[in-house]
């Protein structure tokens, strides 16, 4: 945890101490995904320019930026979710566990089956708060009640809801609060038990104290995945991240250790743009 | 210094106001001359009807004596073509909103298929009668069926339930689509699951309108050849029928030699109307019903 945040210390310290010391930043950890010269354009505007970005396993990497610098088009380029843009045209390379995700035969499904995203405004299905969780196992063909019923149970408790919601499970998403269904997309996204979980602001929609129970639920959630984590927030980004990757105009101008980024960094953009002189 | 002369306003203040009142009573007698030649329609109809107008009437088979009289066989017909027209505007209907908005690239093709689909919308049904006169009672040699009638319907209303259907789709969240993306969803996975089951009201709605055009049109019929007396109530879509509207028209045609005939489409247009209303009704109920809660 950096020094540098304003975060308040009581909760600082709860949180370390409710840490596992299980990850040890000098062990060298495998890449997830290693991203290689990635272009990206909408019809003429070149929105991502010569990308090369390694994200390791049981890390949080944060990705910062001003607005418009692409660090939302590039977490949707992770699950190739960008493609829903219709004039999109991308070059260069995305490999997700060694294989390049922009491959002819590859199965854009079976990604997304392993790389799970939460989206900056909770998207809940005007369902049940179980059809909710259990919509990702069902469509990946899982039909076993007893079963389901175990996922979800396990999704809700994996995204710290369980508790709130488990005496209303069957009703409908929309009566709970923002925080709520924020957490609600988040064990969702865990029930199709994913690799990877891209979150693009997942707290820039919701209060302080929501956002406070999302940053924890990141905490705990990268003993078992690799999160990369996009926002606005720099304050955030040195609070959960364990590396972090400064966006500009489309380019990755630092990509480091959160702490050495937040502290030292290189470049001066990294410098003016964390001390507040822009963006 | 002044720049307004108060003395001018108050002069021109009378006219304005003035202008304002008369502008009002000018829009609202524009909305009464509709209602009123509406309200006098529907009463002459109405009074045309009493003492016809009762539950045999409903039961009876047509005759030439007007006193026994009914409409069993025409409100089978219309019911008959219902049974041909919901199934296959829903089906073509839902299915090319479908592939318009879901599947197909947007591009010339697609902006080609959408101007076309809006200029069917705006062909006469007169025209769709002597298509359905071509297609279906000639070459595919239905002859005057309820099959070749119901296609005729079909055809014509299925613009209607296209542009419904796509405005149901359309107006179905992104966000809802990408979460289940998401989750590795395939796009017919997430039509069925999230896009239909949230446009479905929409879909419904476009559904009703689109029967009660079919119910009330009677020039296609005209044009397939429909023919005026139809003795026996049809059985299967192969059968010959007619229609509430067809029957209206005829019955209104030979009031000329006998008078009463006009009183008996007086009471078949009384059936018609409220068949409408209440066709209408459901679909403003499932309209607010299904009010969307995103």
């Amino acid at each position: 945890m950096s020094s540098l945040t304003s975060f308040d210390p009581e909760e600082s310290k709860e949180k370390n101490e409710n840490q596992s010391p299980t990850i040890t930043k000098d062990r060298p950890k495998a890449p997830v995904y290693q991203t290689k010269a990635l272009n990206l354009w909408y019809g003429q505007t070149h929105a991502l320019k010569d990308i090369n970005l390694p994200i390791f396993e049981n890390e949080v990497t944060a990705i910062i930026g001003p607005s418009g610098c692409g660090k939302s088009t590039y977490i949707k380029t992770l699950n190739r979710m960008v493609e829903m843009v219709e004039s999109v045209k991308i070059s260069g390379e995305i490999l997700y566990r060694d294989k390049n995700i922009f491959d002819k035969n590859y199965r854009v499904e079976e990604l997304r089956t392993r790389v799970g995203m939460v989206f900056q405004k909770p998207n809940p299905f005007p369902k049940t708060i179980f059809e909710n969780v259990a919509y990702g196992p069902k469509v990946h063909g899982i039909r076993d009640k007893k079963l389901l019923k175990q996922i979800v149970e396990n999704s809700l408790k994996g995204a710290a809801i369980w508790e709130e919601v488990k005496d209303r499970l069957h009703e409908n998403a929309y009566g709970l609060s923002g925080g709520q269904q924020q957490r609600l997309c988040i064990a969702r996204c865990l029930a199709i038990e994913p690799d990877v979980i891209l979150m693009d602001e997942p707290t820039s929609a919701l209060d302080p104290k929501s956002t406070l129970k999302v940053e924890e639920l990141v905490q705990e959630l990268k003993k078992n995945y690799s999160i990369v984590i996009v926002t606005h927030n720099m304050q955030q980004a040195a609070r959960i991240s364990d590396k972090t990757a400064f966006f500009l105009n489309g380019e990755v101008v630092e990509n480091e250790k959160t702490d050495f980024i937040f502290s030292t960094p290189n470049d001066n953009r990294t410098e003016d743009y964390i001390s507040g002189r822009f963006g | 210094m002044e720049y307004i002369d108060r003395g001018h306003v108050q002069k021109k203040m009378r006219t304005r106001l003035l202008l304002n009142k008369v502008f009002k009573y000018l829009f609202l007698a524009a909305t009464l001359f509709g209602l009123v030649f509406l309200a006098i329609l529907i009463t002459r109809v109405f009074i045309d009807s009493i003492g016809w107008l009762d539950f045999s009437f409903l039961t009876n088979r047509l005759s030439f004596n007007p006193e026994i009289a009914g409409i069993k066989g025409a409100a089978a017909g219309t019911l008959w073509l219902m049974v041909i027209v919901g199934p296959v505007t829903m089906t073509l209907g839902v299915g090319t909103a479908i592939y318009l908005e879901e599947y197909a690239k947007k591009g010339r093709l697609h902006s080609f298929i959408q101007t076309n689909i809006s200029n069917l919308a705006g062909v006469p049904s007169i025209v769709f009668g002597l298509l359905g006169l071509t297609v279906f009672v000639r070459v595919l040699g239905f002859g005057s069926s309820i099959i070749a009638g119901g296609l005729t319907m079909s055809l014509l209303v299925l613009p209607i339930v296209v542009v419904a259907a796509q405005e149901a789709i359309r107006s179905v969240p992104g966000f809802l689509r990408e979460a289940s993306y998401g989750m590795g969803a395939t796009k017919w996975q997430t039509i069925k699951k999230v896009v239909l089951p949230a446009a479905i009201p929409g879909i419904l709605t476009g559904m009703i309108l689109a029967l009660s055009r079919a119910i009330g049109e009677t020039a296609p019929l005209v044009a397939l050849g429909i023919p005026a007396l139809i003795i026996p109530v049809p059985g299967s879509i192969f059968d010959n029928f007619t229609a509430l509207p067809m029957q209206v028209y005829y019955w209104t045609i030979d009031s000329a030699l006998t008078a009463e005939y006009l009183n008996l489409a007086a009471a078949t247009i009384i059936v018609l109307l409220v068949v409408l209303f209440l066709m209408n009704s459901v679909a403003i109920i499932i309209r607010n019903k299904f009010q969307k809660r995103y």
